[in-house]
């Protein structure tokens, strides 16, 4: 199949030559596919700025032999711009996309439960639903969830006693309850674990109502749990602006 | 393919670790991506891998260049080589805006007919050459060395943000321009210190975005004609 078409977000790009750019697709069909935008980089092109990180674009591919080739790009959804206005949300968006490339690490394989989440994701942080710094916690908890590492916030997350415990063990999945808490486990205030477990089902009437303190805590929490499950470090989230 | 599963596969793919073949010893140039595996022999290969690490440059590129310098008389390869020694030799970076120079100052920072009122602030030294082009611009330039990436590592403390804090502190700077790319990380970047220097009482501006001249606008992008709207003047009286 020589052309194909798909809807995509664009996760990240790569200089290539003296006007092309790799550009690195999350597809709703296709997963993650690497195509390479000829001519991008030149003013005159006719589809460069749609090829820009955050953006959400429905793009055409040609196959090729190594990476396939941008063929035709329409916007869906222009929200690099608005997030490039808020270096707040910059950051968050850029650890957004930076985990979304790591957790679809395989190309061509599909993810479209990814691809809706980061859409979601991308649009509430673009359009200031919620707290940039409480979207990118929720988004990666969710897309942990999705990938198969989901918190267990409320529940022990070793012998699955109800909660709610007082303990939070990372190794261990989440709130542990004082049997199975593992020596070192540090004990988060209870309203921390409230937002935890309403970040990752989407309860934005609690999350919203969060204290400074507990979207701290809570966001110390997430990034330890992220960069654990993901086994690498994300870059990004050391330069997470947090107001 | 990560690393990781790169190795996972090579693993099952061979029948045992036993029958795995030795590891070449690794060479100068064993960690060329682009290198042309050996087809040539010793001076000839060297200098087919040296030239495949320049940017832009692809092996059968690469292979090209090495012929025809090959092929070239004595004295013109010895140019080019004199030519490689002394940019190392003699270019360094100006210790006040970053851009190249030979000497402590570059020419624009040296030269006494420039406005010291204007500060445009770009990415890269190239970018000085596109502006000068242009022949708008008599004030002084600062060159930041990139612009904010976090997925590449990129922040703020990796760029000369400091330096062009300092530059700021004297109040003689009346106007920053800054000259970013026009792209996502070009953009957040103008975010950024219009947000640091907004606190200064200095004049703040960006270059704007719009339609390229010579062009049709039913090509236009969305994104670009949006910002041309946006940043439309007002004509005649």
């Amino acid at each position: 199949m020589p052309l194909y078409r798909d809807d995509a977000i664009v996760l990240r790009t790569q200089k290539l030559g003296e006007a092309d750019r790799i550009v690195t697709f999350l597809t709703r069909e296709r997963g993650k596919v690497r195509a390479v935008g000829r001519g991008v980089r030149r003013t005159s092109s006719r589809f460069g700025a749609r090829l820009e990180p955050f953006m959400a674009v429905d793009v055409q591919f040609h196959t090729g032999r190594t990476l396939d080739t941008v063929t035709q790009v329409e916007t869906v959804g222009a929200y690099a711009r608005r997030v490039c206005e808020d270096y707040e949300l910059y950051t968050a968006g850029t650890a957004m996309l930076e985990a979304a490339d790591r957790l679809v690490d395989q190309e061509h394989e599909p993810a479209v439960q990814q691809y809706w989440l980061l859409a979601g994701g991308l649009r509430a942080l673009a359009e200031r639903h919620h707290a940039a710094g409480l979207v990118l916690d929720s988004y990666l908890l969710r897309a942990l969830a999705v990938a198969g590492w989901a918190l267990s916030p409320i529940d022990c997350a070793r012998c699955g006693e109800p909660g709610p415990h007082h303990a939070f063990n990372v190794a261990a999945g989440g709130a542990v309850c004082p049997r199975c808490r593992p020596p070192g486990s540090p004990s988060p205030a209870p309203e921390t674990f409230t937002l935890l477990a309403a970040l990752l089902s989407g309860d934005w009437s609690t999350a919203d109502t969060a204290s400074t303190r507990h979207r701290n805590e809570a966001s110390g929490l997430v990034a330890a749990y992220s960069q654990y499950y993901l086994e690498r470090t994300l870059r990004s989230l050391r330069m997470v602006e947090r107001s | 393919m990560s690393g990781a599963v790169a190795a996972g596969r090579a693993a099952a793919w061979w029948p045992g670790p036993w029958t795995r073949p030795v590891p070449r010893e690794p060479s100068s140039m064993s960690d060329s991506p682009r290198r042309l595996c050996g087809v040539y022999e010793g001076a000839v290969q060297d200098l087919i891998d040296e030239l495949g690490r320049l940017p832009g440059v692809g092996p059968k590129s690469a292979q090209r260049i090495a012929f025809h310098l090959l092929a070239a008389d004595d004295h013109e390869v010895k140019r080019l080589v004199d030519a490689l020694v002394e940019v190392k030799r003699r270019v360094r970076f100006c210790e006040l805006c970053g851009n190249v120079a030979e000497a402590e100052l570059c020419r624009i920072c040296a030269d006494p007919r420039r406005s010291d009122e204007v500060i445009c602030v770009v990415e890269e030294p190239k970018d000085v050459v596109a502006i000068e082009r242009t022949r708008e611009f008599r004030g002084r330039y600062h060159v930041l060395g990139g612009a904010i990436n976090p997925i590449d590592n990129v922040g703020p403390d990796d760029l000369r943000i400091k330096e062009l804090m300092s530059r700021l502190a004297d109040g003689t700077v009346q106007e920053v321009i800054i000259a970013t790319d026009p792209n996502v990380e070009g953009e957040a970047t103008a975010t950024y210190l219009s947000r640091l220097i907004g606190s200064l009482e200095i004049t703040v501006s960006r270059l704007a975005s719009g339609l390229p001249v010579g062009g049709d606008l039913e090509y236009a992008d969305e994104v670009t004609l949006g910002r041309a709207f946006e940043g439309r003047r007002i004509v005649g009286n």
